[in-house]
């Protein structure tokens, strides 16, 4: 099971909403910064995933971009 | 065999859905996601019952109404071609392919591209087609919104609360959008419309610096970090085939949402409905399965 998993997100994205939803359906706990109010996480999001849409996942330093069910799952050891 | 496969489930399929099921007509739901457009749509404030919800809140709300019946949605489930073959409709996706006797395409619109040199290659990287997904994240920083219609209007109206400064490029003479939204947007400082324009670039090294364009036979550069593209949307109709469509490539239906092929259905707005809108969409998927209810009746199927 992964240890550490951020997601950075925006209240108005359905994709991070769908994400966060995912989440906690396989009871995953998560950090979730709101990069439209939170400048500097916006920076660090941008800074890892080289690129400016959201939801961005770190799952143990793993980055995905964009709600990618496989990906997620696979970083997270529940495929 | 199905007797009714829907396709999307936008508010236009959703309801269709939800109205099948009501008939127990024996129905499934091939769509790529929950919502359409709908859950993209910043504010909805037309449609009746709701005085204010956002989109997201709304397409969850059909997600919940139709969860409430027994019907099968398979999810992120492409369809690749879709047509008539004796009596059956066969429907082909990315993982399989169905029989059914009837079908109602509702498979919505999608944003149309610019299709300049860099579009492709600062997606995410500064160009976007949704300012209420993305749009925050260029705060303080100074944009563009290509279009003039209301797509754009709205966007610019959005972007113009948190951006330094926004462009609105419309390549014609003036703003065709609502005149409220027009009104507002000529009231507020950090917003400059540029009409007459034509952008022939989007520019930048890893992330877009700028954008190149041409007013009244001169060639321009604004420096931007953003590009919002709002320049309509195109309807998901590839997929459909032997249908009559019209030059827009919406599927053509009449007034009880028949195509021009027996037993293909259409609704919303990848048909040419008049008005491509949440409420008239659902309306519009809900006479689609009362004509394939009415349909599979009187062909004794």
């Amino acid at each position: 099971m992964a240890q550490s998993v951020i997601i950075y997100s925006t209240p108005t994205c359905p994709y991070c909403i769908r994400a966060k939803q995912f989440l906690k359906e396989h009871n995953i706990s998560f950090v979730d910064y709101d990069v439209s109010s939170d400048q500097e996480k916006a920076e660090e999001m941008i800074n890892k995933s080289g690129q400016m849409g959201v939801p961005v996942l770190d799952i143990d330093g793993q980055i995905i971009v964009g709600f990618n069910k496989e990906a997620i799952s696979r970083a997270l050891g529940i495929a | 065999m199905y007797d009714l496969i829907i396709v999307g489930a936008g508010p236009a399929g959703i309801t269709a859905a939800v109205y099948a099921a009501r008939k127990k007509i024996n129905c499934l739901v091939l769509t790529k996601d929950i919502g359409g457009q709908a859950a993209w749509s910043a504010d909805v404030e037309n449609y009746t019952g709701y005085q204010f919800i956002t989109g997201v809140e709304l397409a969850k709300k059909f997600e919940e109404h139709i969860r409430q019946y027994d019907i099968p949605i398979h999810q992120e489930e492409e369809v690749i071609k879709l047509y008539k073959q004796d009596k059956a409709v066969i429907i082909e996706t990315v993982k399989a392919t169905y029989r059914a006797y009837t079908a109602i395409v509702a498979s919505g619109k999608r944003s149309r591209e610019l299709g300049v040199p860099g579009e492709r290659q600062f997606l995410n990287r500064g160009v976007t087609y949704c300012a209420s997904c993305d749009g925050p994240l260029f705060a303080q920083k100074d944009v563009v919104v290509i279009g003039g219609g209301n797509s754009a209007l709205d966007a610019a109206l959005q972007l113009v609360r948190f951006c330094n400064k926004v462009y609105i490029l419309n390549n014609t003479d003036h703003l065709t959008g609502d005149e409220i939204a027009q009104e507002k947007l000529f009231k507020t400082a950090n917003a400059t419309v540029l009409n007459n324009t034509e952008v022939t670039a989007i520019e930048g090294e890893k992330f877009v610096s700028g954008i190149v364009f041409r007013q009244n036979n001169q060639k321009k550069y604004l420096s931007v970090q953003g590009v919002f593209i709002e320049i309509g949307l195109i309807p998901n109709s590839e997929f459909v085939q032997g249908v009559e469509k019209n030059s827009l490539g919406e599927i053509i239906v009449d007034c009880s949402n028949h195509t021009s092929v027996a037993g293909i259905f259409g609704a919303g707005d990848v048909t040419n409905v008049p008005e491509k809108q949440i409420i008239i969409a659902a309306g519009e998927g809900a006479k689609a399965s009362l004509s394939v209810f009415r349909y599979l009746n009187q062909h004794n199927l």
